[in-house]
């Protein structure tokens, strides 16, 4: 614990009390300001569900149906608030069922700390019932653990989570206490911590590789921005704008990024990425300065390294310092947060446009609708498409909606059509591809902006993934709308296999249950659109109902989305069908 | 990029579960640990790793920067086998009648500058410090006659420039 006295703290409470750790917990979770926590109950972590039940009135607990609901919740929670989102759970089984969310949070950058509970500590090491070493599992997907076993720590480590949680770049902490560190007492003082002596969350800015940003910036001539989402996360969406306009550079999104910057923007190009937009994915390797922010540059966005971007001079605007050059090489590294490196490189920048430049993302999109986009939203033939749902959905909602997709085509597509006017509205699984994620999500979401509007856009394979969360929404009326774009097949595999593997279907066709029976088994009003002719008004319902609702849509079961990069293929050899 | 041997040097906080930590940014990337050594620093409270592996400078380098960025990491390096002093080292227990049936033996013990540890009826036990080939060569001119047993210690290094650590640290806690 040596460590922990080095650390810079600030005194704010001076007055201790004798409770027991599992008390202490919830006052700490009180000092961060946590209000919601979600999470499942279980024998090694009974004390402190017993505190919760003292403390309902200030710290609400949503029981999920399972723990991998309540890592996503917490998720989805923390993505749409920028706040820490805390999950709960029991040892063993409990433990290990969040996982899948902290590996998400991890690779996504979301804040969160998870708590779980542990055997007693006599117990460690024995194969105790509901033992497992859930700090040495999560260690590779935690932004850092800690495995409290005895009760004194529990301030100093709780403080220590949330500060690691949410600075830099924020990631998931796991803390595991075990059973007689919550039952035992200890006087309590929370202090929050301001400093972890070996960890420097945010880089100093370095002004002279801002003064060579600016030069590349202010000489070039197919200037060309990709911003991801530690704009989100640095809260430069203001600045990155000002860039964007000042120096009339048009700029893309990445999956993650989506929504930091309105949609509708004339400088908004689009999505880059294996589904992305064609213009903003070949004109990559067309641009002569390439501006990434707060992206990381994954395989996913670049297709071929060896192809990706080599014409151009690129700057990095980053937080992380293992992100730079890690996969791509880069001419300038910005370190630091991207409002504040934003924040000095935008009085360098000369006013300038580009119309010739931008005449070619014009021109490419112009392809892409003829050849795909009016295909997707405006559909001649008869099966129903998902992009005619989410143009629905845009209208009905004015283009303000929180989206939560889950993971696959009509993630895809969700990110491709969604319309956005405001920030940390684009809620989805980036990095791991979490199919499950969207329902979970999409409580956490609602919970945490319950003035707007949530709509869940889910597949049926990862609907099924977590279809048990239903029953959060029913017990809470929470007001999500969830809407399956079910076409009766794992649609993203089931596309590649068509496209790779000669159309040899393995494993990806479902028979499905009724969808609106089990809705209407959890009390959720439910509807399901077979045709054309009622999606508008069905869209429009419910947007206007004040409760849950379901919606499934029966979509046309083959279709593909379209452009893709092919793994392995250049950005360049973007296939627009 | 070709392979070559890299010593990496982390200085960290003192705290269970760092190794596992560390390791695992190894066995992500499927690369193999040659030696490693766990000791304290010439800062109190602090640790320091002595890595070694076999790979290419860009491998290194971003392993390096993954092992930076753990929480309590304060600062990792890599080095070349030029820009360090390392040592290793090795026992080898060999049976004790070799000692006066095989007279090759003494003169390895005298070339190779080892010391006997210990010597009983059976067994004796040789200790070398030294360079990581000239154990190997130690071992290959034993081995004829049989080892019983061998053991070799991570790497130790020290590297030739100023490690500025303390500096470091300073500066952390000013920020």
């Amino acid at each position: 614990m040596e460590t922990l006295k080095a650390e810079k703290k600030e005194k704010k409470q001076e007055t201790t009390m004798r409770i027991t750790g599992a008390e202490a917990l919830i006052h700490c979770l009180l000092a961060e300001g946590v209000d919601l926590i979600y999470g499942y109950p279980g024998g090694a972590i009974m004390p402190v569900y017993d505190e919760l039940y003292k403390f309902q009135d200030k710290l609400t607990h949503i029981l999920t149906r399972h723990e991998q609901g309540a890592a996503h919740a917490a998720q989805g929670y923390a993505r749409v608030t920028g706040k820490v989102g805390v999950a709960m759970a029991t040892s063993g089984p409990g433990a290990t069922n969040l996982v899948t969310g902290i590996a998400d949070a991890q690779i996504d950058s979301t804040p969160m700390v998870c708590i779980t509970g542990q055997v007693t500590r006599s117990l460690l090491g024995s194969d105790a019932f509901q033992e497992t070493d859930i700090v040495g599992i999560s260690t590779p997907v935690t932004k850092w653990n800690y495995q409290i076993t005895r009760v004194e720590e529990i301030p100093e480590i709780m403080a220590k989570a949330f500060y690691i949680a949410r600075s830099g770049r924020p990631g998931p902490v796991l803390v595991d206490i075990t059973k007689n560190a919550q039952f035992d007492e200890l006087d309590f003082k929370y202090e929050k911590c301001t400093g972890v002596r070996s960890y420097k969350p945010v880089p100093e800015p370095d002004s002279s590789a801002i003064e060579k940003a600016a030069e590349l910036i202010n000489n070039a001539k197919r200037p060309y921005i990709i911003f991801g989402q530690g704009v989100i996360l640095g809260e430069a969406e203001a600045e990155l704008k000002a860039l964007v306009e000042k120096g009339g550079i048009p700029a893309a999104w990445t999956i993650l990024g989506l929504s930091a910057m309105e949609t509708d923007h004339p400088l908004n190009v689009g999505m880059v990425g294996m589904h992305g937009n064609y213009g903003p994915n070949v004109l990559t390797n067309e641009c002569d300065v390439l501006i990434a922010i707060g992206m990381r540059f994954d395989d996913r966005v670049t297709g071929n390294l060896a192809t990706y971007a080599k014409q151009a001079k690129i700057i990095h605007f980053e937080i992380d310092p293992a992100e730079v050059n890690k996969n791509v090489k880069v001419d300038v590294a910005v370190m630091g947060n991207a409002k504040e490196t934003l924040g000095m490189l935008l009085p360098l920048i000369n006013k300038n446009e580009h119309k010739d430049w931008l005449a070619e993302f014009d021109k490419k999109h112009q392809i892409e609708f003829e050849t795909v986009i009016q295909k997707d939203i405006h559909p001649t033939k008869e099966g129903l498409t998902m992009g005619e749902v989410m143009e629905q959905i845009n209208i009905a909602t004015g283009n303000n909606a929180v989206i939560v997709s889950d993971v696959g085509q009509h993630q895809m597509i969700a990110c491709r059509y969604a319309k956005f006017k405001e920030t940390k509205s684009n809620i989805t699984s980036g990095g791991l591809g979490t199919m499950g994620f969207g329902l979970p999500a999409a409580i956490g979401a609602k919970m945490g902006a319950m003035d707007r509007e949530v709509v869940a856009i889910i597949g049926d394979g990862g609907y099924q993934m977590t279809i048990q969360e239903l029953g959060v929404i029913f017990q809470h009326n929470v007001p999500v709308k969830i809407v399956v774009l079910n076409n009766d097949h794992l649609g993203m595999v089931r596309q590649w296999q068509e496209l790779f593997f000669e159309s040899r279907y393995a494993s990806t066709v479902m028979t499905n249950p009724d969808f609106v029976k089990i809705a209407e088994g959890y009390h959720i009003k439910a509807r399901r659109v077979v045709q054309r002719s009622e999606l508008k008004d069905a869209v429009v319902e419910m947007i206007a109902s004040k409760d849950p609702y379901f919606l499934e849509v029966k979509v046309e079961k083959e279709d593909n989305v379209f452009p893709m990069i092919p793994t392995g293929a250049s950005v360049a050899d973007i296939r627009l069908k | 990029m070709e392979k070559q041997w890299y010593t990496i040097s982390v200085y960290s906080e003192n705290n269970v579960g760092l190794l596992n930590r560390i390791s695992g940014i190894f066995l992500k990337r499927h690369i193999n640990i040659e030696g490693l050594n766990v000791s304290k620093s010439e800062i109190e409270n602090v640790s320091k790793f002595t890595i070694v592996v076999n790979t290419t400078e860009d491998w290194t380098r971003k392993i390096v920067q993954q092992i930076e960025k753990q929480v309590e990491v304060i600062k990792a390096f890599y080095h070349t086998d030029d820009d360090i002093i390392y040592q290793e080292s090795a026992l080898f227990k060999i049976a004790s009648h070799l000692l006066f049936d095989e007279r090759q033996i003494q003169n390895i013990i005298k070339e190779s500058n080892s010391q006997i540890v210990t010597v009983s009826r059976e067994f004796f036990v040789l200790a070398k410090t030294g360079r990581r080939h000239e154990i190997d060569e130690m071992h290959n001119a034993l081995e004829p006659y049989g080892i019983m047993q061998f053991v070799r210690s991570g790497r130790i290094a020290v590297t030739k420039a100023a490690m500025p650590i303390s500096e470091l640290l300073t500066e952390f806690q000013e920020n």
